[in-house]
């Protein structure tokens, strides 16, 4: 029986067979759907990626008002978009290493301070042009003026020199640096002719797939690009992104097979979904994590056995339970988890203990309650959250009070204002670059108030490490003051949760981003 | 024409071009109470007060709010509604596609909705009280009483999912073809269907029922008339202006009125386009679709009361 089976999937492999018309005598055998989905997908990765068709994506996060100048993407289409049309110096594998794309290779001098990328041969803009040196400086460039509105400037500020130099870019840093490389994986170094500066809405770049229908917040119909130099890399001939910010909408567009793969699917859900035949649930634990934020230098969050107190009074378990269902992983007052690549795994887990969590309170000498601002638009279930979290108080004798605040101008009005809310973070590449936008001192989004002299020396040192197992050390270091003294209450990270349909192969287990990393389009294909 | 009446139509016209006016002051006066002003809402978290300063001599926003308010006019008389602040987008293109969308849509949810609701009404009527009325009321009243998204989903679950006859979002493009785009629109159409049928089905009844109490209809009964000759020739067009009134009404909807339905079938229509802005606070766009919208109101109106004024016969043979 198995043995028919076999060659029965082989032939859907080879799109001798139809899928559905496998399932059918896979069920007339008696074998369950499971088994034979299992069976099929082996078969199918095994004969390799079937080339053509149309793979579609569903996506949340996209506006009318997104544009294709790769220095404003701020939301999931913008950004998946570009990395479907884009390409940059480097990218970052599953694995987090540095993967080169049109940079062939990178290195750099041994005090970390300058850094050379040879310019790949052979690699065309969409308009036919070929990559040049100097675009990718014209790109830096852009992406690093002063007036630049860019997403990416804040990772260019380092930046003393840069200069084109036979077929290589030589970047010059103010200090050392080990992470440059990293940085120059993010996505809004998109190369473009010329850097952009003529037209950066153009959406030309040398990525795997072309540009050719835009309909900002609707859809973006993208057509694979002839002379893109990695075979591997793009198996359908076309691909598009719906944008359908609904989360019920776009379950029902997967489930009817208009869409391929949808990113976002809300935890309290994934077990319905998962019953749903033909669709497949992919979770990816990444970088991004729910906060808790204590302003460190604000009364009486400037107490540190206040801090403590509220640290010791979260139950991370229950979060991760019952916020989301699962999906993720308990949080330990850092930033950091083990999907980066330097990660310590030996800190202690705090967890709750409302004893300590009552003495330390009882030392701080606060009394009354606790003012906790929280929004539906800090995380997904953050009022939840903080009900939670005010009951598990009360158990240390703690008196928290939840003031839900309106989604609309949260961002600007709370969040980094009032000194304890509810708020999310994407994560960073790397952990330099997560300490640095958040928790050194002069960092723009240094939304816990975090000064501490001894961690920003320490950030500095680790920066300018190029031996890994050293910078390991300063980094835990790091995390064992901020976990101590600082005033982030981080209960969990959470999954990313994407779902594909029928037929859809390939998929990478990526940590990166939702989406396989934002490569599922050019990675996945469809089977018969 | 006598004069009257043509009289009576002017002036109904320049009302609706008056309050148009009213409506244009109103909108503009509203965004300029928002907290902070759009220069503002611009530069967000990374304004320093020398940008701001600059980007508000770029823009004029340090004219007095008349001379601005008189600009902005002035260029919507022209035709130009100004450049979007998030996407630097000339509005009024941007918005011609969309509000294209959002009238074809509007279009065939009242093709099917106008005349299934005056014939559920005449027939409501014809059989009052008995069975064919209740149903036909009932069935009405718990359309309207469903919230538009549960019907949307309820279409989605069975349309869409379940038997997979048409698709559950109604991403539409230029260049598709016309029955692609058919398909594509069942569903929202449907949903706008059936939230409008309810109210014009109701009014249509109680319009001509309220007609029926008249004298004349007893003489036509007296004549031996059947009882849908009544309703049809001498009912029906005494009671066609409340029933236009509420068909334009409905219609206004129709444009205005489906951000909801359009949210749910991802239809790329001005509901959308207004929220994305909204959200961004991208003051131009906003100010341009309700300027939008509130016009669409007025001029439906203003043909409901016209077509009431043509309808009534003491004005159209005056004494």
């Amino acid at each position: 029986m198995s043995d028919e089976l076999s060659y029965l999937s082989m032939r859907v492999a080879s799109g001798r067979l139809s899928r559905r018309e496998f399932l059918g005598r896979a069920a007339a055998l008696g074998v369950s759907a499971t088994f034979a989905n299992g069976l099929l997908s082996t078969a199918v990765q095994a004969a390799g990626p079937v080339k053509g068709g149309t793979l579609k994506a569903g996506m949340q996060g996209g506006t009318s008002t997104d544009s294709l100048d790769p220095a404003t993407w701020q939301s999931q289409v913008p950004a998946m978009l570009g990395w479907q049309f884009g390409d940059g110096l480097v990218t970052l594998s599953p694995t987090g290493e540095i993967v080169p794309r049109v940079a062939s290779e990178f290195s750099s001098s041994p005090d970390a301070k300058t850094w050379t990328f040879k310019i790949r041969k052979g690699v065309t803009f969409h308009n036919g042009k070929d990559v040049t040196p100097q675009d990718v400086l014209a790109t830096l460039e852009r992406h690093s003026d002063e007036k630049s509105k860019s997403g990416a400037l804040g990772l260019m500020t380092g930046i003393a020199s840069m200069k084109v130099d036979g077929d290589t870019v030589v970047i010059g840093l103010k200090e050392a640096n080990a992470d440059l490389p990293y940085l120059m994986g993010d996505y809004h170094l998109m190369i473009q002719p010329n850097g952009g500066k003529d037209n950066p809405t153009e959406g030309i770049s040398c990525g795997p797939y072309k540009v050719v229908a835009n309909e900002p917040g609707v859809r973006h119909v993208l057509e694979k690009y002839d002379g893109y130099y990695n075979a591997d890399l793009g198996h359908a001939s076309t691909i598009e992104i719906i944008v359908i910010n609904d989360a019920t909408a776009r379950i029902s567009a997967l489930q009817s097979g208009q869409v391929n793969m949808i990113n976002r699917v809300e935890p309290k859900i994934v077990d319905l979904i998962k019953r749903v035949p033909g669709v497949t649930i992919r979770t990816a634990s990444g970088r991004g994590h729910y906060v808790f934020i204590n302003h460190c230098n604000t009364a009486p969050f400037d107490n540190l056995d206040l801090r403590l107190a509220l640290k010791y009074a979260m139950n991370r378990q229950e979060m991760v339970d019952r916020i989301l269902m699962g999906y993720g992983s308990i949080g330990n007052d850092i930033p950091i988890n083990k999907a980066y690549p330097l990660f310590a795994d030996d800190l202690e887990q705090r967890s709750f203990d409302p004893e300590k969590a009552a003495a330390h309170y009882k030392k701080s000498g606060h009394s009354g309650s606790v003012l906790l601002r929280t929004s539906d638009v800090a995380f997904p279930g953050a009022v939840d959250a903080a009900q939670l979290y005010q009951q598990s108080c009360a158990q240390a004798g703690i008196t928290v009070e939840v003031k839900r605040e309106p989604g609309d101008g949260y961002w600007s009005e709370v969040w980094n204002k009032q000194p304890f809310s509810t708020s999310y973070w994407g994560g960073r590449p790397t952990q330099d670059q997560m300490y640095s936008t958040a928790y050194y001192s002069k960092a723009d989004w240094n939304d816990t108030r975090f000064f501490n002299e001894k961690f920003d020396q320490m950030l500095l040192v680790a920066r300018a490490e190029l031996d890994n197992t050293k910078r390991k050390g300063i980094y835990r270091d790091m995390a064992t003051i901020l976990q101590a003294e600082g005033g982030l209450i981080s209960p969990m990270f959470n999954d990313y949760i994407d779902a594909t349909g029928p037929g859809v192969e390939g998929w990478v287990e990526d940590p990166n981003y939702e989406l396989s990393g934002g490569y599922a389009l050019q990675r996945c294909w469809l089977a018969a | 024409m006598s004069s009257p009446i043509v009289k009576l139509i002017a002036q109904r016209v320049a009302l609706g071009i008056l309050l148009l006016f009213a409506v244009s002051v109103l909108i503009f006066a509203g965004t300029q109470i928002l907290p902070g002003d759009v220069a503002q809402s611009i530069l967000g978290q990374s304004a320093t007060p020398v940008s701001l300063a600059n980007l508000r001599e770029e823009m004029g926003l340090n004219d007095p709010a008349y001379v601005r308010y008189f600009r902005w006019l002035f260029g919507i008389l022209q035709g130009d509604l100004g450049t979007a602040l998030t996407s630097k987008l000339d509005i009024a293109t941007s918005i011609k596609g969309r509000l294209w969308n959002t009238l074809f849509l509007a279009f065939w949810a009242a093709v099917v909705s106008i005349p299934l609701a005056i014939i559920l009404g005449l027939l409501a009527v014809r059989y009052r009280n008995g069975p064919v009325d209740k149903l036909i009321s009932g069935l009405a009243l718990a359309s309207t009483s469903v919230p538009e998204f549960f019907i949307g989903y309820l279409l989605v679950y069975f349309f869409a999912v379940k038997f997979q006859v048409f698709p559950g979002i109604s991403t539409v493009y230029d260049g598709m073809p016309f029955l692609e785009k058919m398909k594509a629109i069942a569903l929202p159409a449907t949903a706008l269907t059936l939230v409008v049928l309810a109210h014009m089905m109701r009014m249509t009844r109680a319009a001509i029922l309220n007609v029926m109490q008249s004298a004349y209809i007893e003489t036509a009964e007296l004549k031996g008339l059947t009882a849908f000759e009544i309703i049809w020739k001498h009912a029906f067009p005494n009671a066609i202006a409340p029933i236009i009134n509420v068909v334009m009404i409905n219609l206004a909807f129709l444009v205005v009125g489906v951000v909801v339905v359009e949210v749910i079938f991802v239809y790329p229509g001005m509901g959308q386009y207004l929220v994305d802005h909204v959200a961004k606070r991208d003051v131009p766009v906003v100010q341009a679709v309700g300027l939008i919208f509130a016009a669409v109101y007025i001029f439906l109106n203003v043909v409901a009361d016209v077509a009431s004024i043509l309808a009534n016969p003491r004005l159209r043979h005056p004494k």
